[in-house]
């Protein structure tokens, strides 16, 4: 059966991580499904690729936070934040396109 | 067995407020440390770059007021960074003069000490000609060219400069640009307490009560440093704090939530845990502070490329929604034509909400299949005011009636909102620093004097 990241997480934001990087948090609901996501390795620099249309070199780093039940991603901004071309200073509103993520785990 | 060290954080940034029956159970606890940061990079560029602040003025003094009131007379040092949002020299000037008024407005009478940490750009020329500044990555090298044409230049200053200002026991403190821990690590670590879990209860009350569940940019937050723990208290009772809720805090706005760099060091979180004490209070062990072999301050600068003109408008029309991409080309080729002669160097987009207006080059679904609006601004960005306005003009009226493939509304191709259509958006700024300093005094780059209110 397909899971869907919206059903089993608490938070899926986005934000700047200073003005040249931008920062993904995934938190889960609870343990179990954040120990499957890690094992399955379903947030991969593949998935993460393909969804916002970048390299692999742009990938900062994919890390998983036991603490919070959360996994985190790091991409190079495109631009720095507040350069000519900018659509989101804050960088708050570039996570949409993980809550569409569906899987089988 | 040592008190434990007491900290009262007053909101998430200085000027976003707080309830003052927070503060009040704050100060029902006795703190030795009234602190705040009052800055972010987040908002962009422009405040760096113009030296004005993003927070207003009475909502900051309002917030001061309250806290300088109660500190002052209880010689409970109050302790404020990144003065002004930005934490230039007009930043900490600007905050400066709020709390002369308010010393004046309510005959508090109190010795100030100021930490300037803007840089001058000859400073930085002879420095980066040293071989003593490195990009931050991914940012690119530093040159000469970006310093000079940068209009203030910060740096990020670590616990040492307050520790110094200290020393004098000031009743307050005012620092410019400061790594957003430091203000409440500092007496801390010169009392005597860890760095590691100083700094790191610091990185969380920073922030103050966005760490609770539900979080809020604007209320309080208590820390409290022992032996081997901190703990972190909300002070309002509808708030908590979890494991989860402070945990999922450290991942806030960090690259790596193992690993946060900061000046002179990192922390290092492997081996912290997270324990719920009572049911909102969460005790937090095994932070650590990694010293670095070279101490470096982290330097944010901004310079202006020109100024800003939009016009703001939208399509209701399925024909031109699909001819889009076409129609920009063609007005953008029409705008160049027309000011040839002229050869001005202006940067003109076109900004399609609907389509790719909030994600940009990141939008995984850059098409306007099946919607059946658009959101457009038009932006010009020139070396003046003037020739901005008139990119910006010529491009709204050539795409009001640009005769497009297929179009049957020759009225009109754009609903405006407004009358005038255009706006000033002033001046533009973008960084030009953010980089590296390597330093072997980490105090003395930071400039204290004192003043007498």
């Amino acid at each position: 059966m397909k899971t869907s990241l919206l059903e089993i997480t608490d938070v899926i934001r986005s934000k700047n991580s200073g003005p040249y990087e931008l920062t993904f948090d995934i938190m889960f609901k609870d343990g179990e499904s954040f120990e499957k996501v890690c094992r399955a390795k379903i947030i991969n620099e593949d998935l993460i690729c393909r969804l916002y249309r970048i390299e692999a070199s742009d990938i900062i780093n994919i890390v998983e936070f036991k603490p919070a039940k959360a996994i985190k991603v790091t991409i190079k901004r495109p631009i720095c934040s507040g350069d000519l071309g900018e659509t989101d200073v804050y960088g708050a509103q570039q996570h949409a396109p993980l809550l569409g993520i569906t899987f089988e785990l | 067995m040592k008190e434990e060290f007491r900290i009262l954080s007053t909101t998430a940034i200085l000027g976003y407020g707080f309830p003052l029956q927070s503060f009040e159970e704050g100060m029902k606890r006795r703190p030795h440390l009234i602190a705040v940061d009052a800055g972010s990079t987040d908002p962009g560029p422009y405040y760096l770059g113009a030296g004005v602040s993003f927070t207003d003025r009475d909502a900051v003094k309002r917030d001061l007021e309250i806290m300088l009131k109660a500190g002052v007379p209880n010689k409970i040092p109050v302790v404020i960074g990144t003065a002004g949002g930005s934490g230039g020299r007009p930043h900490l000037d600007w905050c400066r003069e709020i709390i002369a008024e308010i010393a004046a407005e309510n005959q508090l009478h109190f010795k100030m000490a100021l930490i300037d940490a803007e840089f001058d750009k000859e400073e930085i020329k002879k420095a980066l000609t040293a071989g003593l500044i490195a990009p931050l990555e991914p940012a690119p090298p530093l040159t000469p060219e970006a310093v000079e044409a940068s209009s203030h230049i910060v740096g990020q200053m670590g616990v040492e400069p307050f520790i110094k200002a200290l020393e004098e026991e000031p009743a307050v403190i005012l620092a410019g640009r400061a790594y957003d821990p430091a203000v409440f690590a500092a007496l801390a670590i010169k009392e005597g307490y860890d760095r590691g879990l100083s700094i790191h209860l610091g990185k969380i009350l920073e922030c103050a009560s966005i760490c609770a569940t539900p979080g809020s940019g604007s209320d309080c937050m208590f820390g409290y440093i022992g032996e081997d723990y901190f703990r972190v208290e909300p002070l309002n009772p509808i708030r908590k704090c979890t494991t989860l809720s402070v945990a999922a805090h450290t991942l806030y706005e960090k690259t790596n939530p193992y690993i946060l760099p900061g000046p002179g060091g990192h922390l290092d979180l492997t081996d912290c845990s997270f324990e719920q004490e009572t049911d909102n209070i969460v005790r937090v062990k095994g932070s650590r502070f990694v010293p670095a072999e070279q101490y470096t301050v982290k330097l944010e600068g901004a310079k202006r490329i020109g100024y800003r003109t939009v016009s703001i408008a939208g399509t209701r029309d399925p024909v031109m929604i699909a001819a889009i991409d076409e129609i920009i080309t063609g007005v953008k080729e029409r705008v160049a034509d027309n000011f040839r002669e002229k050869q001005w160097q202006y940067h003109l987009r076109f900004n399609i909400y609907g389509r790719d207006g909030v994600m940009g080059s990141l939008e995984p679904n850059p098409s306007t299949a099946g919607v059946h609006e658009l959101g457009i601004i038009i932006e010009a960005t020139a070396p003046t005011q003037k020739q901005a306005d008139t990119i910006c003009s010529f491009a709204r009226s050539t795409m009001l009636h640009y005769g497009y493939q297929g179009r049957r509304a020759t009225a009109g191709n754009l609903a405006f909102p407004y009358s005038p259509s255009d706006f000033h958006a002033g001046e533009v700024y973008v960084f030009s620093v953010y980089h590296l300093l390597k330093t072997e005094d980490p105090a003395a780059c930071f400039p204290i004097s004192y003043v007498n209110l």
